[in-house]
């Protein structure tokens, strides 16, 4: 009989996140899947009750805070503090959260406190004759496994944007608020800022993520580089289309080399290996080319298209559904004007 | 300024320019000619070095050392590419370095290498490491280290920590929508699990090279056995993903039309 324990991070303004939403969907199909099982609710933040509220109805039995001012930053000692906290009270076999930068940091570590286990960038669930096993990705993205797992508690990750987001009636519900032993709080959270001094350019929620390569900085038909041609094109499309950033290692790195750069990207940028996998529906590599192992940033792109000069571009066959062979720079200037 | 022992937990991953295909094996899946694969540092951990070595040639009286669990022959092999990069003392965990063991049972055997080293002063550790792994790529180990260390400051997918001089630490954290959160702690003791960071791969120094390995082969041999499985978990399947798209290749297309194309699918 599992004890299903749902986590979340409440928002300043008392919401849920899309993430922390999608999280619920899956723990509550998770306990009509489980036969026996139970599912409580786990809030962390000032505005616990409110964000109750926004999901009484979700088919939990139970609802419990762990509020305070110092619980409304995302900081290891007090979240740490917190889930532990939740997970002691409700005695869960089961916690189920979402992998945000918040719970990824402290979810491992309570969840240790609890002497319980943990697995992290959880992509997919299956339930079958009441047993249930867990996907995830191996080797950054390269394989993917069914797994399942004997210990408890078990803590478990689940990726954004896999996920259906629950959606509900609000109404009231009452809220039982769990005091929390701190430690000594040595760190402060300052605030949060911009990767680049320039405009935002990674944009999760966009349908499109545009990726540039090395090519954008590389000699053209005419013997020279055309970095600021290029730069003005890229800023004139992602403000046409509102398409996340997305960048190849090549090319980010040059920022490191010295020489002309496009100053919109960082590191941050990056997909493929050891950049992000991000998710969007559709994805336009440009200039990209890329061994096998690192195109695995166009993993979780649904519909994909390439522009190369080459029409051996690693980026593309087999992996995207259109490879245009055609000059880049023509192509996307040709497109701001059509936009 | 202040001087910090600063411990970094990074070990080797298969070359990521290498194909590669889970087994099955007795012990749970792995990677077919796991030991003949080409290894590198694994990339995040070794930012973390990098940041470590920098930290320490900025403030001086501090020290590095590096704690690598992995086989000790491919660690071994590991050390000929990175000793020489930065100044480190190595501290070998020998046991498996495979992506498919849990980050439970790594920690442990990490964090007791740790808590074992001579000398190491709480007041002034920092455990760094990747913010993931190449491998596992969980981004729960630093976590637990710090955990069974007795450290509650704590922070992940970190690009840049600056040190203002009195012993506390500003720390720029990646988090969701290319942001940064900053936060700025005490001191020491902190674990920082780092991302890219800001340095770029340092140049071989064969001196450094030459200072590092009189200490990477007594410590190689010194390496403790470490059992580290994948307790508890069962796997019903590894598998390379198997689809191929048919990618309809576009070639003598004018320009114009291209882009017609592209538009129409963009804001379809
Ligand atoms: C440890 C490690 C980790 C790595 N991790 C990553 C990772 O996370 N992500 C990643 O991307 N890479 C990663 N790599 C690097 C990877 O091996 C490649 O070097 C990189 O992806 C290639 O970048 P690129 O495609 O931008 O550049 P290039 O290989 O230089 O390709 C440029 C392309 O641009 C095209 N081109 C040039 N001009 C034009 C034009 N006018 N119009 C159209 N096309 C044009 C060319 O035909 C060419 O195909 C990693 C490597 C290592 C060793």
């Amino acid at each position: 009989m599992e004890k299903i324990l749902y986590l979340a991070h409440v928002e300043s303004d008392g919401t849920l996140s899309k993430a922390a939403l999608e999280s619920l969907g899956a723990a509550v199909e998770l306990s009509k899947k489980l036969s026996g099982s139970s599912l409580s609710v786990g809030l962390i933040g000032s505005q616990a009750e409110k964000a109750a509220g926004s999901i009484a109805s979700c088919g939990a039995t139970s609802f419990f805070a762990v509020s305070g001012p110092e619980f409304d930053c995302s900081r290891y000692s007090t979240d740490a503090a917190a889930i532990e906290a939740l997970g002691r009270q409700t005695q869960a076999t089961l916690m189920v959260a979402a992998g945000t930068s918040r719970f990824g940091r402290a979810v491992p570590g309570a969840t240790f406190r609890l002497n319980g286990r943990i697995d992290s960038r959880i992509t997919g669930f299956t339930v079958e004759n009441n047993s249930f096993q867990i996907q995830r990705w191996f080797y950054r993205q390269r394989m993917m496994s069914t797994q399942t797992r004997a210990q408890r508690p078990w803590a478990l990750l689940l990726d954004p944007g896999v996920f259906s987001p629950w959606a509900g009636q609000p109404g009231t519900t009452s809220v039982q608020s769990i005091a929390v032993n701190l430690p000594e709080l040595r760190t402060r959270v300052l605030g949060t800022e911009t990767a680049t001094t320039g405009p935002q350019t990674i944009r999760p929620d966009a349908k499109l993520l545009f990726v540039t390569g090395a090519g954008w900085t590389k000699k053209q038909s005419d013997g020279q580089p055309h970095v600021k041609e290029a730069e003005d094109l890229i800023i004139n499309f992602l403000e046409k289309t509102r398409a996340s950033l997305g960048s190849t290692k090549s090319l980010v790195d040059q920022t490191g080399d010295g020489q002309q750069v496009i100053s919109l990207l960082s590191h941050i940028n990056q997909v493929g290996q050891t950049g992000s996998t991000p998710r969007h529906q559709k994805g336009l590599s440009t200039c990209c080319h890329g061994e096998e192992p690192h195109t695995v940033g166009w993993r979780f792109i649904n519909e994909r298209r390439a522009i190369n000069l080459d029409a051996n571009c690693g980026w593309a066959q087999g992996k995207a559904d259109v490879l245009y062979v055609a000059d880049a720079f023509q192509v996307l200037k040709k497109v701001n004007e059509l936009l | 300024m202040s001087a910090f022992h600063i411990i970094v937990c990074g070990s080797l991953v298969p070359d990521p320019l290498q194909t590669l295909e889970p087994i099955t094996s007795p012990t749970g899946p792995g990677l077919k000619n796991e030991a003949m694969l080409p290894a590198v540092l694994d990339p995040w951990a070794g930012h973390a070095l990098y940041e470590a070595a920098n930290l320490a040639k900025n403030n001086p009286g501090s020290k590095v050392w590096l704690v690598s669990l992995g086989p000790k022959a491919k660690l071994q092999q590991l050390m000929m590419t990175i000793a020489q990069k930065v100044p480190f003392e190595l501290v070998a965990v020998d046991g498996s370095a495979s992506g498919f063991t849990d980050p439970f049972e790594a920690a442990n055997a990490l964090s007791d290498a740790i808590a074992k080293i001579p000398g190491l002063d709480r007041s002034k550790l920092l455990v760094f490491g990747g913010c993931a792994s190449a491998s596992r790529d969980a981004g729960v180990t630093m976590q637990m280290i710090g955990e069974k260390l007795g450290i509650c400051d704590q922070f992940l997918a970190v690009d840049e920590l600056s040190t203002p001089g009195d012993g506390s630490l500003r720390i720029l954290e990646r988090i969701e929508g290319g942001r940064y959160q900053v936060s700025s702690c005490q001191g020491a003791p902190a674990v920082l699990a780092w991302a890219t960071g800001k340095l770029p791969v340092p140049p071989n120094n064969p001196q450094v090279g030459m200072m590092n390995m009189r200490a990477i082969m007594p410590a190689l041999q010194k390496a403790v056995p470490a059992k580290v499985g994948s307790e508890g978990v069962t796997f019903s399947s590894v598998e390379v993903p198997k689809q191929k798209r048919e990618t309809r290749i576009v070639k003598d297309m004018p320009v114009d039309e291209i882009a017609r194309e592209i538009v129409a699918w963009i804001t379809a």
